[in-house]
């Protein structure tokens, strides 16, 4: 290519156009990044309205009815909107480089994969101001609440749903097409990077369950239009089955989550211990058996719904052996540090809360796989509490360690350490002071999605209130900081930046040119 | 700009001490609340005993893995001098770290199924009770005793809007407690009516989904006669967090003078349907069960929420003949959150609703909706 890409200077049409029509795989992930983040800021803006009217007892600023509609949009936006994408663009910008290849294996769909995303956040948000209101059924939109009892504002639910899982599945198929084929010559899979690997088992889930996911709202779409009764059971359907498709989509859906998270960590830890990752083909072999259990447990999120007791026992061992791979994972980590030569720069600090927090969220969920004793916990802060961990502390902290580490490739600027600090130990301690309280409001008897409760819950509501503000401020601090960097950042031109860091993306000059890997490296 | 200063940073700070010392002066209530009640039945100290039990497994084993962490992210750092050794693979630990953790929970599958064998053990109960959920209270119906009643949430609307202080049982009061006998092994049949919904009594170890179509089963028996409080743990719409359940145990004797008092309030009813109603008692009347179990979706002031929920005032059913504003609230409408109130309201209240929507909010029918034209309705299906 005889130019680089448009900028400003060019005038804002041909600017313009070099997003709109990029087939780029480096402009295609920034894309996908900040996208995640509006989201990410707009899903927390959601959060924010939930706990200021959680902050006391009694209903203060918003009514039962919109505050539903606040929950599952919370929900919705950042699981689809903010962590999903997220990690996509994280994929994009980073798996051509790390196994020498020069672009996605399918540039064109890598386009429309991300340019259909706005649509569906942009048809799903409308429905926020439409005759009815938004969604208000939950992220898990339980039938018959989301079909029969729903608004009719559930049709553009529906749309968006689709829109997104045609995104996912074509982001997906593009990953195992590139990983498959575009491997430089001696990049055997067992040398790929972790989060190549993690990635594509990622990609295989996705394509397995986001095809359920459509089913599911398919199902409502014609129960609520046509007359079906799926889910309708004065027709002769069963509202149960609609759990049952849902989370065999859900809960591949939260590995989805996290094992690209994983990924990161795998490569973060590494570099800032100064040695190999430990236990290499072990991580491989326990995320491939994470991903696979993770399609024979989903009914552990229905425990009280009243299965045989065959069925219960059943998904209650399956989900209690989900543990040892987990763990096998947590301890590769730490052993990976043992020995090592340690720093802490900001995205290490993120890694090593990710290990901590996350196995604290594993704790609580091997607790939750105790069928008699989530007969307690379900539906109760308890689970929010569980799933914040090992979602925001997951994968949320997983993710901004990873823009951190790789900001200076991707720009050639350094950040502001002391900033990136800062942020770290506000949102740490705002993150626990958030969640770490609402397990002791679950066992007390708390119920999610309670717009009100009683007076016994007040105090650690108020506290978990004034964490999510503080948790909240955070990322306005990392927006900040990223702006910054971009802008005002000192510049690095090292090609390695860290110390230790190891991989293919390290070989090409920094900033990473926007074309890399034109002739493919030799991998030993 | 000091009093600016004051705004900012102090009263938040005053706030937080408040905060915390209001905390610890709570200690004793809680102390609590920070774990899972051990309540009172077999159920409910089972699930608290594998609670304890995992609990204290995953805080030896955080212990030991977050202290090794520590410890090496003090002795290992570059600052110190460390120096990065090479090693990335031994069989033999990865080996041990697959294995011990996969016996220790074989080893906890033991207890865990135990506690749930208690869950599932139904059978030979004493008395069984239907429990049905509605948006948004519930049902409880004594089988073979013909008692029948409805338990919903009394806390007034004004408590829950801040137009009035919150009483020491906010969101924990309904209008009437299920009662249970001591000593006696009673077995809950659960379902709902239009949405899914959970009842859960936290003390009983009870939880369990009411699901429209679907009846399951679960079991208390308790020897301590006492108020218990639980909630609605499926969101089932806007009015979840405003249908709790209260049960109230009592001694046998006690138990079987409210069975009897209730029976006799049962027969005592069903000789007021025959009686003719003003169009003022049943205004009054009307207005009450309108309020309490139609405002929820059509509006205290009966113009409903558009484009979820039609308007009553001025709307073509209300100004209608009456048989078919009786068809529409007897019958529902299928297939829309509409229901049939058939079986949740009394003949009386659905002629006093009935009436209540055709004359108010500027309605002007000015018939009057009789209970035995109720009656005559449903005999007439
Ligand atoms: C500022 C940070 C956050 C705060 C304060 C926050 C707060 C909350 C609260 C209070 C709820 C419970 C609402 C209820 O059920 O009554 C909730 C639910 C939820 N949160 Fe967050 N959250 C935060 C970040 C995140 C992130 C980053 C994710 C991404 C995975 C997430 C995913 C969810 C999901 C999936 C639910 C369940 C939604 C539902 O049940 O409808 N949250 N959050
Ligand atoms: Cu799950």
């Amino acid at each position: 290519m005889a130019h680089g890409p448009a900028t400003l200077a060019d005038g804002w049409v041909k600017y313009a156009s070099r997003w709109l029509f990029t087939t780029n795989h480096k402009d295609i992930g920034t894309l996908y990044l900040w996208f995640s983040f509006a989201m990410f800021i707009l899903g927390g803006s959601f959060a924010m309205v939930i706990r200021a009217e959680l902050f006391q007892p009694g209903m203060q600023l918003i009514k039962p009815e919109f505050f539903n509609q606040m929950t599952t949009m919370h929900g919705l936006v950042m699981v689809f909107g903010a962590i999903m994408p997220a990690f996509v663009g994280l994929a994009n910008w980073l798996i051509p480089m790390m196994i020498g290849a020069p672009d996605m294996a399918l540039p064109r769909m890598n386009n429309l994969s991300f340019w259909i995303l706005p649509f569906a956040f942009a048809i799903l948000v409308a429905t926020l101001f439409m005759e009815g209101g938004g969604p208000n059924f939950g992220w898990t939109f339980y039938a018959p609440l989301s079909t029969t009892y729903a608004p009719d504002t559930v049709n553009y639910f529906i749309f968006g749903v689709h829109i997104m899982g045609a995104s996912s599945i074509m982001g997906s198929i593009n990953i195992i097409a590139t990983v498959m084929n575009m491997r430089a010559p001696g990049m055997t899979y067992m040398k790929m990077p972790m989060f190549v690997w993690t990635w594509l088992i990622t990609a295989f889930l996705l394509v397995a369950v986001m095809p359920v996911l459509a089913g599911a709202v398919t199902m409502m779409l014609m129960d609520i239009n046509f007359g079906t009764s799926f889910f309708d059971a004065a027709g002769g359907g069963d509202p149960v089955l609609f759990q049952h498709v849902f989370w065999f989509f859900g809960h591949p859906e939260v590995y989805i989550i996290i094992l690209p998270a994983f990924g990161v960590v795998s490569q973060i830890i590494p570099t800032f211990s100064r040695k190999p990752l430990f236990g290499y083909s072990s991580m491989v072999y326990a995320t491939a058996s994470i991903a696979f259990m993770s399609f024979i447990v989903w009914a552990h999120h229905m425990f009280t719904v009243g299965m045989p007791i065959a069925g219960e026992l059943y998904f209650m061992y399956a989900t209690m052996l989900i543990a040892v791979p987990t763990g096998v994972k947590v301890f590769n980590w730490i052993t990976t540090m043992y020995k090592g030569s340690l720093t802490f720069e900001t995205p290490m600090l993120f890694s090593i809360a990710f290990v901590i927090l996350f196995t604290f969220g594993g704790f609580t969920g091997l607790m939750l796989s105790i069928a008699a004793a989530d007969i307690q916990y379900h539906d109760t802060y308890f689970v929010v509490a569980h799933f914040h961990y090992v979602m925001v502390a997951g994968a949320v902290f997983s993710g901004t360690a990873a823009v951190y580490y790789w900001l200076p490739k991707w720009c050639g600027k350094m950040y502001d350490e002391t900033m990136g600090k800062v942020q770290f130990w506000i949102a740490f301690i705002g993150f626990n002071i958030t969640f770490m309280p609402q397990h002791f409001l679950g066992l007390a008897g708390m119920p999610r999605r309670y717009a009100d409760y009683g007076l016994q819950f007040a105090d650690w509501n108020m506290v978990s209130s004034i964490g999510a503000f503080m948790y909240g401020a955070a990322q306005i601090l990392f927006l900040f900081n990223v702006v910054r960097t971009i802008t005002h950042g000192k510049p690095v031109d090292k090609p390695e930046v860290w110390e230790g860091a190891e991989g293919l993306e390290w070989t090409v000059p920094t900033p990473a040119p926007y074309h890399t890997f034109e002739k493919p490296p030799q991998v030993k | 700009m000091l009093k600016k200063a004051q705004a900012l940073f102090l009263r938040p700070l005053g706030a937080i001490l408040a905060l915390v010392s209001a905390v610890s002066s709570h200690a004793e209530s809680a102390a609590s609340q920070l774990n899972m009640p051990q309540g009172v039945t077999e159920v409910s100290q089972a699930a608290y005993d594998i609670h304890m039990v995992m609990m204290w497994i995953c805080t030896v084993i955080g212990v030991a893995v977050f202290g090794f962490m520590f410890y090496v992210m003090y002795a290992h750092r570059k600052s110190r001098g460390a120096v990065a050794e090479n090693f990335h693979e031994n069989l033999i630990v990865e080996l041990l770290w697959t294995i011990v953790p996969a016996i220790i929970l074989i080893v906890m599958a033991i207890p865990a199924t135990t506690a749930l064998l208690k869950v599932y053990d139904t059978e030979n109960a004493d008395i069984d009770i239907k429990v049905t959920g509605y948006q948004w209270k519930w049902q409880y119906e004594y089988l073979g005793e013909d008692v029948k009643f409805m338990s919903e949430l009394r806390t007034p609307q004004d408590e829950i809007y801040g137009r009035e202080p919150k009483g020491e049982h906010y969101l924990r009061e309904v209008t009437e407690p299920l009662v249970l006998p001591a000593g006696k092994k009673v077995r809950f049949l659960i379902t709902g009516n239009d949405v899914i919904h959970s009842w859960w009594v936290p003390d009983f170890g009870v939880k369990r989904d009411a699901v429209p179509g679907l009846f399951t089963s679960a079991w208390a028996k308790t020897e301590k006669p006492g108020t218990y409080v639980g909630e609605c743990t499926e969101l089932c719409g806007s009015g979840h967090a405003f249908m709790p359940v209260v049960v109230e145990v009592k001694e046998q004797a006690e138990y079987d003078q409210w069975l009897a008092d209730k029976k006799a309030a049962a027969a005592e009813y069903a000789s007021t349907i025959g009686k003719q109603w003003t169009f003022d008692e049943l205004m009054v009347q009307g207005e009450e069960v309108y309020n309490r179990s139609c405002a929820g979706c059509h509006a205290v002031n009966g113009e409903g929420i558009p484009g979820v929920f039609p308007a009553l005032k001025n709307s073509v059913i209300a100004l209608g003949p009456v048989v078919e504003h009786l068809r529409v609230v007897v019958d529902g409408i299928p297939g829309t959150a509409m229901q049939s109130f058939a079986d949740q309201l009394s003949e009386v209240d659905i002629a006093a609703v009935i009436h209540y929507e055709r004359n108010a909010w500027g309605n002007d029918v000015g018939d009057i909706t009789q209970p035995v034209d109720v009656l005559n309705y449903k005999q007439a299906k």
